[in-house]
């Protein structure tokens, strides 16, 4: 989240769309009614379904799986067109005025630079205009034909209302209800929040649905807003703590990225890391990567770790692929290039597409190890489970080694949840069994591997021989060990730019303005640093007190970064520093510094006149409307149909079949042929979570069993009167990769949509239920979802595909 | 709440009982009210987790019926369920009313009129109308006196069960379970007079959001109940899951209640003596361990074994 959970009460227009937070985050749903009572505010729900979140709406409207981005792309347009955006805040704030380069441009669906072979482009123009000196040349006026706005006016005329009707299935009646209730958000005193989940990512064109939503926020300027921001809503309640401390493939910790293969050289890997100012005096927090990157090298490697030796970069690994995501791990598997793997938390066989290629993929490895909490399915997924997992235990060879792991309750530490704050929490009672927690797990993997290479050798001893693991017991790092570590200490006497000493050597270090590139702080996440400090466990703070009456309470737990609770809060107050409304202050220049409810997301000493841009990661101060070459698929978002579409063609792009689905999706050959066509799957399909379950864990817990025994589909009365199906029979759902069976809940909340010239019915099924628990047994959601993923983060596309669906 | 709101000396009625309720202890006990907001409720069923772990009932893994209820019903184990009704409106846009459904604790309770068992059914001070389960005798009467359909029987124990409204949390001073669980507020409790006040500021609140015949639902039928609802269409409460429009509690009870009771009370009262002879002469029944039906048995264990496993 930009914003946080407490933040939704300030708004006054809440747009539920990719995300259904009543089901899924029910908790925090709490603030979107807390909104509705204090600010009398709006709440829309855009979905395939009429769902839980729609029970509360205001308004409501069925939308089309994974036509969010024309939807999005439309209301850019009906902004523009009727001029419902806040002029003065896209004019000072955003990229609007900045001019691009000659040579980008867009042609039929593609952009400059596609290359069909590869699948990828080269994105050499997606680039701003600079001037001599290196810096950005922009046109305050808006009016140059090469500057953002205007760029990005022309590419989003093409989606018109009617676009929108034909694409999305949503009559253009309720569609400009819904975008005149959104536009009144531009003015200053007006804020929208935008409420998502996974029902945005799960696309193959997920993260550029995303952008839509930030774009159409900088264009209301609702970002940097209380009330406002774009707000992902994090499924898993340590899921935003796994992508902070660095848990993907390509990651290093605090967003810092693992090189790639052809950055062999320290200097290579800075330079292209390192982000400096492309307009003058501008802030471009990346300037500093390498304070926060020789840090963590110091944290790892300590003394070892020097200038002279590049801080030991050579030991870093180096990507030969782009990155080793878990489609790629489960490909190599199913090819039988993998020998082992450890799964961590991750119920596999249940939460990845494609379940028979999981299996075959499962089935071909040498060993295989899982770590969790219950007797999940991907445990077993060599047991027999009649037609719920029917397999030969006798034809698959992996040994399969179950390590019981403690759950969250039964260990100290932090949680950070989507609102980025880090709640401690106690060890409440010892886990059960054998079961360990997955630090003393892992701690005794390392321990063993640093004892085989000392024994044995190896080809490359170095980096485990040497890393940093100064615990009390070796065998069990205590969590308040790593919290300290990752928050970072001095490892000399450091001082400020006077000369005055500011952290004595071993100190913990307040923030990271702190960290060095001389060597002299070592830090493992730099975006925590503040969290654990000389002063104590910051996110052990439980002072839930409130001073502005803004719901940002700065004392209980702790935000990253800085504690900070508002992303971007700069922007909430005007170029001179002040409110842009009195009902929407949050922070602003008092005339010496910035002050008020939060921690300001800018330099506190710098002045309005200076000028420098509240958006202060980015290298010009500005929101972007423009990626550049940030996203692998364009700088503005398009639409691509889903890789199983219900229509024959992207509406937008009838004539080339390279713009039919994203160009630059994430697809392995051999998954070609599992791709069904909408001849033999005719029904648009989708799935989510209900509230009575969490995943793949709930059905064990009786309790959740009781109020949601047994799995179904949902189907509107239409289709179900066509196909004979009568509330609660059974049926059978099919792709081209698999069944299901379940229970049909037939309603009035899933409705046929009129998209390009036919008429396409919408299947809902929950992911829960398996053959492992008390909840009745089932088949698995995902035999049916293709093997598939976003462009840009690999993610799969669980939320649009085809199946049939027969009665039983 | 204060402790002496269900003091068991305040109890102001009870089942087939003719001997007066104590009438020294005079005033401080101020009526309760549980709030049931169907306009903020998003049908999550924490409320109906939180029921059954307050009052330790687990009832069956069932089966989907096509509909998101479930169970399906009120059973002796599930004392609330959550029932969703889609509903298409004037205008032809659809609603979907999800109306968390239990006692009523009517201030005129059907049940307790109905019950033929002395001191099984009784009614607080503070309005909660409570079931003593030592002293049911399992007739079901309860379930048939009632205008709401709540009570239900158990064939485990052969006694009836329903909301208590949490009469023991209420008693040391803390909201019902349910109350204390939901997420968006939807269930407030505390007095009757804050809670009517409340109510009249929600409904308030929907008709200027456009829901003209918002209101509070507290039939006057059954002299009004100490559970009320805010429904955003109260001239219709039957879409809300066949709400009863103008409950009443059926002549038959009344009847029951005013000539028959003192009779069949006479004839029960015979029966029990006629059980007390036969233990005099025939000695204790043997009580097994475990419940005689194996699969009672089974089931009885298995929900203990669960009690122990039922990690978050």
């Amino acid at each position: 989240m930009t914003n946080h959970w407490v933040d939704i009460r300030n708004a006054n227009v809440i747009l539920s769309m990719g995300g259904n937070s009543a089901e899924a985050h029910p908790v925090g749903f709490r603030w979107v009614m807390h909104a509705k009572e204090r600010n009398n505010a709006i709440l829309i729900s855009v979905d395939p379904r009429y769902n839980r979140t729609t029970a509360v709406a205001d308004v409501h409207a069925w939308l089309r799986t994974g036509t969010d981005i024309v939807w999005l792309g439309g209301l850019i347009n009906y902004l523009i067109e009727t001029g419902r955006f806040h002029h003065e805040y896209v004019r000072a704030y955003t990229d609007a005025s900045h001019l691009v380069e000659e040579g980008f441009g867009f042609d039929d669906g593609l952009f400059v630079g596609y290359d069909p072979e590869t699948r990828t482009y080269d994105k050499t123009n997606w680039n701003y205009q600079k001037d001599e000196q290196g810096f950005v040349v922009t046109d305050p006026t808006l009016e140059h034909p090469r500057c953002v706005f205007q760029l990005m006016r022309q590419h989003y005329s093409r989606y018109t209302v009617d676009m929108v009707e034909q694409v999305c299935g949503m009559p253009r009646k309720k569609v400009l209800q819904i975008w005149d209730l959104i536009a009144q958000t531009s003015a200053p005193d007006k804020t929208m929040t935008i409420l998502y989940a996974l029902g945005w990512t799960q696309h193959t064109i997920g993260s550029q649905i995303i952008r839509t939503g930030a774009m159409v926020q900088l264009l209301l300027g609702n970002m940097g807003m209380p009330g406002g921001g774009v707000n992902a809503l994090r499924g898993h309640s340590n899921i935003q703590g796994l992508t902070d401390i660095g848990l993907l493939s390509n990651l290093l910790t605090g967003y810092m990225g693992l090189p790639a293969a052809e950055l062999q050289r320290y200097e290579d890997y800075m330079k292209v890391r390192t982000k400096q100012p492309l307009l003058p005096g501008e802030v471009s927090y990346w300037k500093h990567y390498d304070r926060f990157f020789i840090s963590l090298m110091k944290d790892w490697y300590g003394d070892l770790a020097t200038a002279e030796n590049d801080w030991l970069y050579d030991w870093l690994p180096k990507l030969s692929q782009p990155l080793y995501d878990v489609l790629y791990a489960i490909n190599q598997a199913a090819k039988g290039e993998m020998t082992g793997t450890i799964c961590q938390g991750f119920n596999i066989l249940a939460s990845f597409p494609h379940k028979d290629k999981v299996l075959e993929g499962l089935s071909k490895l040498k060993y295989f190890v899982i770590m969790d909490p219950l007797e999940v399915e991907t445990g077993e997924f060599w047991k027999n489970y009649g037609e719920y997992n029917p397999v030969d235990p006798a034809t698959i060879g992996t040994e399969v080694f179950r390590l019981p792991t403690t759950c969250f309750a039964e260990d100290d530490g932090s949680i950070t949840n989507s609102s980025r704050w880090l709640q401690w929490h106690v060890k409440a009672a010892p886990g059960p069994g054998e079961s360990q927690t997955d630090m003393a797990i892992l701690a005794g993997l390392m321990m063993r591997l640093k004892k085989l290479y000392q024994d044995e050798g190896g080809a490359f001893p170095d980096p485990i021989l040497n890393l940093t693991w100064n615990y009390t017991n070796p065998w069990h790092p205590e969590s308040e060990a790593l919290a300290k570590e990752a928050n970072g200490r001095a490892l000399r006497d450091i001082t400020d730019e006077t000369g005055k000493v500011i952290k004595r050597a071993g100190e913990l270090l307040d923030d990271f303005s702190q960290l060095r590139a001389d060597g002299s702080t070592a830090c493992g996440c730099w975006i925590y640093t503040g969290s654990f400090t000389e002063a104590g466990n910051m996110m052990a703070r439980r002072d839930n007190a409130d001073p502005y009456g803004v719901g940002t309470t700065l004392g209980w737990a702790w935000a990253w970064p800085a504690n900070r609770r508002l992303m971007y809060n700069r922007a909430s107050a005007r170029p001179d520093g002040t409110p842009w409304a009195s009902n929407k202050a949050y922070i602003w220049w008092n005339g010496e510094r910035w002050i008020g409810a939060d921690v300001p997301d800018y330099p506190i000493f710098t002045p309005p006149s200076a000028g420098v841009g509240p958006f202060i990661v980015t290298q010009t101060g500005t929101g972007h409307f423009f990626a550049s070459e940030q996203l692998n698929d364009g700088p503005f978002p398009e639409h691509y149909e889903p890789m199983e579409s219900p229509i024959d063609r992207n509406p937008l792009h009838p004539d080339n079949p390279l713009a039919f689905h994203n160009p630059i999706v994430r697809v392995f050959p051999s998954d070609r042929d599992h791709f069904g066509t909408n001849d033999e799957f005719p029904y648009a399909a989708t799935t989510y979570r209900l509230t009575e379950h969490f995943h793949f864990w709930t059905t064990h817990a009786l309790l959740n069993a009781i109020v949601q025994p047994e799995k179904f589909i949902e189907i509107g009365e239409v289709l179900a009167a066509e196909l004979g199906i009568a509330q609660g029979e059974r049926v059978r759902v099919t792709s081209k990769r698999g069944l299901i069976e379940a229970v049909a809940v037939v309603t009035k909340r899933m409705v046929p949509l009129q998209v390009d010239g036919r008429t396409v019915h919408q299947i809902g099924i929950p992911l829960h239920y398996g053959f492992k628990g008390v909840a009745r047994p089932a088949h698995l959601t995902n035999s049916l979802t293709p093997f598939v993923g976003d462009g840009n983060t690999q993610t799969p596309e669980f939320k649009s595909f085809l199946v049939n669906v027969e009665k039983l | 709440m204060r402790g002496d709101q269900i003091n068991l000396q305040n109890i102001v009625a009870r089942s087939a009982s003719i001997t007066p309720s104590p009438q020294v202890r005079q005033g401080g006990v101020e009526q309760v009210t549980k709030l049931i907001d169907v306009s903020v409720c998003i049908g999550c069923k924490a409320c109906q987790v939180a029921c059954m772990e307050w009052n330790n009932t687990r009832d069956e893994v069932g089966h989907c019926h096509g509909v998101y209820d479930n169970p399906i019903d009120l059973t002796a184990e599930s004392f609330e369920v959550m029932r969703f009704s889609e509903y298409e409106n004037e205008e032809g846009d659809l609603e979907w009313l999800i109306r968390k459904d239990n006692c009523m604790h009517c201030a005129e309770p059907g049940c307790l009129k109905a019950c033929p068992a002395p001191g099984a059914i009784v009614q607080y001070a503070n309005g909660i109308v409570d079931f003593n389960s030592e002293h049911c005798i399992g007739c079901g009467y309860c379930r048939a006196g009632c205008p709401f359909d709540i009570p239900r029987y158990s064939e485990r124990d052969n006694k009836a069960y329903k909301c208590t409204l949490c009469s023991d949390r209420v008693y040391h001073g803390l909201e019902p379970a349910c109350v204390k669980t939901c997420p968006t507020s939807a269930i407030m409790f505390g007095t009757r007079e804050d809670m009517l006040d409340y109510g009249a500021h929600r409904v308030e609140h929907l008709k200027g959001r456009g829901y003209e015949n918002a209101g509070i639902y507290n039939p006057a039928g059954v002299g009004g109940t100490h559970v009320v609802y805010v429904l955003q269409h109260a001239d219709k409460p039957e879409i809300y899951s066949g709400l009863a429009k103008d409950p009443q509690i059926s002549p038959a009870v009344e009847a029951w209640k005013g000539i028959t009771k003192p009779i069949m009370s006479a004839v029960l009262g015979a029966s029990v003596l006629a059980g007390f002879f036969h233990y005099v002469t025939k000695g204790p029944k043997e009580e097994p361990e475990d419940d005689p039906d194996p699969e009672n048995a089974g089931r009885a264990r298995e929900i203990d074994r669960h009690d122990g496993e039922d990690r978050p």
